[in-house]
């Protein structure tokens, strides 16, 4: 087993950055060489830009810790636990934390330096105000900053 | 019409598997006479010993530290300096045929140029966003044809091999186990790690289809066009699997072991633990600080049959590669350009082939992963004479040696000096040393050494690590220990020399890349 923790601030509250986080249907809107994704009760399946397919298990989405969850069921691995905290720092920014735990342990490393885009993507979008995320969030009707 | 550029590197090659230099294992009649008819170092060594620093530095002209590429898995940015697009802006034909290297091949996100472009079916790259025709589609090549140590990936060869001879893509020996680390099986006839009998006629290898689209570049070009071609073989890195119907020409049994392999376990160990406690520890099988080597393989299991059996399939593998080249360069003169093409031939770093009982690569900066192979053939027309030199030169000095050649300025950004063409040159010049970088940084094991390579010494400096507290270090005097195997580090009697090379050492340190680039990936 293999652990990686990749972390980046946002400057946006805690709150707005969960709007994204938080919606797990929007992950390919922010994860750079994740070209699709689909959202069926706890299972998601996000498609690689490569073309694999790759089946997830949701675990957690916590709306109040800010912590999301998920575990990748695909048999490339033995083991896999990814954990997403938004951590609020108390100066409306943020610290997003992209932990990952995985078997075989060079998988740990490909599927966690992959992290580093997607943190660099989130926060360019939150920072900037514009993005396929932000849209739809936008889109979808949730206010920025809300809670659900 | 300017002097046109063939530069032809190969993967993990030892200086000492030319017969110019000396080798008598590979008959390599077409390197040889390049350097009877050119210039000859003896002592050319890389910036880095994996292939993405090293490679990176190569393009880019610019130690690991200022491009940014500190180890394997860190991508050199798409914007990175680049003497091919240099050479393209002042109006070079550009191509990159066979390995690059410059982007993770683990990339199952596909975000990597490299590994996209075959998939696209293209040869360039003109349909990125950050294209903008000036400085060539990809890193400064217009033409782009990819190839790596085997049939499976992304890369152009496999697609090649897939749709005209699927049944040969598993002849390869498979470079990842099922963990997708670097494997450890065993094969051939003495079980010796990453070796296999490979039924692919050669014809269908790599090294032939690196020749055979190199040629179908150079003939799509015009009469007087100038280009610069980069030919990259993926060999003789391991595994070892050349096509089985070219073994039979060196008998593994009757090759000499290596000078520089200690023939009793007790002799290995004496010389290993005079030097920092990793090479030992990876030795016995308790640290493997770095991904290029296998994980699951414990170098201390290495019989000598097993390293001649090695030695044999890897100089096999410098003959095919010294034929395919050799089929270029009739090709370039059948073209009518001989008198108008420097030839550089070198490799990105090479292999310690059963020096002290290790093979493969890693923070080892000894003669077997530094020491290069580096033949530069002027164009016949520069009417230059033949000559050897001894003093120490960089693949940082390549880029540079380039522009020269094309009568450029080498620009501002890059950090060596165009190659002498004989030790006076040197002299005049002020080329007397080199440095060398290794950080990794791996499952929190980390390494970091600085080398210095100067007056006939090679000197390495380590920084705190896993297992290393910034105290130790390395210092072999090469004329004395030519196989560096006495450690001076700790003497008494050399701590001025070493005073003096450290200091240097430090204050020649280039700067660095900021931020610092994330690791995405193992390879």
């Amino acid at each position: 087993m293999a652990t990686l923790r990749r972390e980046i601030r946002i400057h946006r509250s805690a709150n707005d950055v969960w709007t994204v986080v938080g919606r797990p249907e929007m992950l390919h809107l922010w994860f750079p060489g994740v070209a699709s994704c689909t959202v069926d009760g706890n299972v998601r399946v996000i498609t690689l830009g490569s073309g694999i397919p790759m089946p997830e298990e949701i675990v957690t989405n916590d709306s109040i810790q800010h912590r999301f969850q998920y575990r990748i069921t695909s048999p490339l691995f033995k083991q896999h636990l990814a954990t997403i905290d938004v951590i609020d720092l108390g100066d409306d920014t943020c610290e997003v934390v992209y932990s990952t735990d995985a078997e075989p342990a060079v998988m740990a490393l490909v599927i966690g330096g992959a992290t580093t885009g997607a943190l660099e993507e989130l926060r360019q979008q939150f920072e900037s105000g514009i993005g396929p995320a932000l849209d739809a969030v936008a889109a979808s009707s949730v206010h920025p900053g809300g809670n659900n | 019409m300017g002097r046109k550029i063939l530069f032809v590197t190969t993967d993990q090659q030892r200086y000492d598997t030319l017969g110019c230099n000396g080798g008598n294992i590979a008959r390599t009649p077409v390197v040889d006479a390049l350097a009877a008819h050119g210039v000859r170092y003896e002592r050319a060594v890389p910036q880095s010993v994996v292939c993405m620093p090293s490679r990176s530095t190569i393009l880019t002209g610019q130690y690991p530290s200022t491009h940014g590429v500190w180890m394997n898995g860190v991508p050199l940015p798409v914007d990175a300096p680049s003497v091919a697009a240099q050479l393209y802006r002042a109006g070079y034909r550009t191509a990159l045929v066979g390995k690059p290297h410059f982007e993770p091949f683990l990339d199952p996100f596909g975000k990597f140029t490299e590994n996209s472009l075959s998939g696209q079916g293209r040869e360039t790259a003109e349909n990125q966003p950050w294209f903008d025709g000036s400085t060539g589609p990809h890193r400064g090549f217009e033409h782009l044809e990819f190839a790596t140590h085997g049939g499976a990936g992304q890369l152009h060869y496999a697609r090649w091999l897939m749709a005209n001879h699927p049944e040969a893509i598993g002849m390869f020996y498979p470079v990842l186990d099922a963990t997708f680390e670097v494997n450890a099986a065993g094969g051939g006839d003495t079980n010796a790690p990453q070796v296999r009998m490979n039924a692919m006629p050669k014809e269908w290898y790599h090294t032939d289809w690196v020749a055979d689209r190199t040629i179908s570049w150079l003939n799509s070009l015009q009469a007087d066009d100038d280009w610069f071609c980069w030919m990259s073989f993926p060999d003789p890195h391991h595994p070892w699997d050349p096509p089985e119907s070219e073994i039979g020409r060196i008998n593994w049994h009757d090759v000499d072991l290596p000078a520089n392999y200690p023939t009793s376990a007790a002799e290995r160990e004496a010389v290993l633990d005079a030097k920092p406690r990793h090479w030992r520890k990876w030795y016995d099988g308790e640290l493997v600080s770095n991904y290029e080597a296998p994980k699951h393989w414990v170098p201390a299991t290495l019989t000598a049959d097993q390293l001649r059996e090695v030695t044999a399939l890897n100089a096999v593998e410098c003959e095919l590669i010294d034929e395919a080249l050799g089929r270029v360069m009739a090709a370039i003169s059948a073209r009518g350009w001989g008198d108008d093409v420097d030839v550089i031939f070198t490799t990105d770093h090479g292999e310690l082939g059963g020096d002290f009982g290790l093979m493969f690569k890693g923070p080892y900066h000894v003669d077997g992963l530094m020491r290069l192979p580096l033949i530069w053939r002027p164009a016949p027309s520069a009417g230059l004479q033949p000559s050897v030199v001894s003093r120490p030169v960089g693949l940082i000095d390549l880029a540079p040696t380039f522009c020269a050649i094309a009568g450029l300025t080498p620009a501002d950004w890059m950090q060596g000096t165009p190659l002498p063409v004989h030790d006076v040159d040197a002299d005049q010049r002020g080329i007397d040393c080199v440095l060398t970088e290794w950080d990794s940084e791996l499952f929190g094991v980390a390494v970091h050494l600085r080398t210095i390579t100067r007056d006939g010494w090679v000197c390495t400096a380590y920084k705190p690590g896993y297992v290393h507290d910034g105290t130790e270090g390395e210092l072999y005097n090469l004329a004395d220990d030519p196989l560096q195997r006495a450690n001076l580090w700790g003497d008494p009697a050399y701590a001025a020399a070493r005073r003096d090379l450290v200091a240097e050492l430090w204050d020649r340190q280039p700067p660095e890349h900021s931020p610092r680039l994330a690791l995405v990936a193992p390879v």
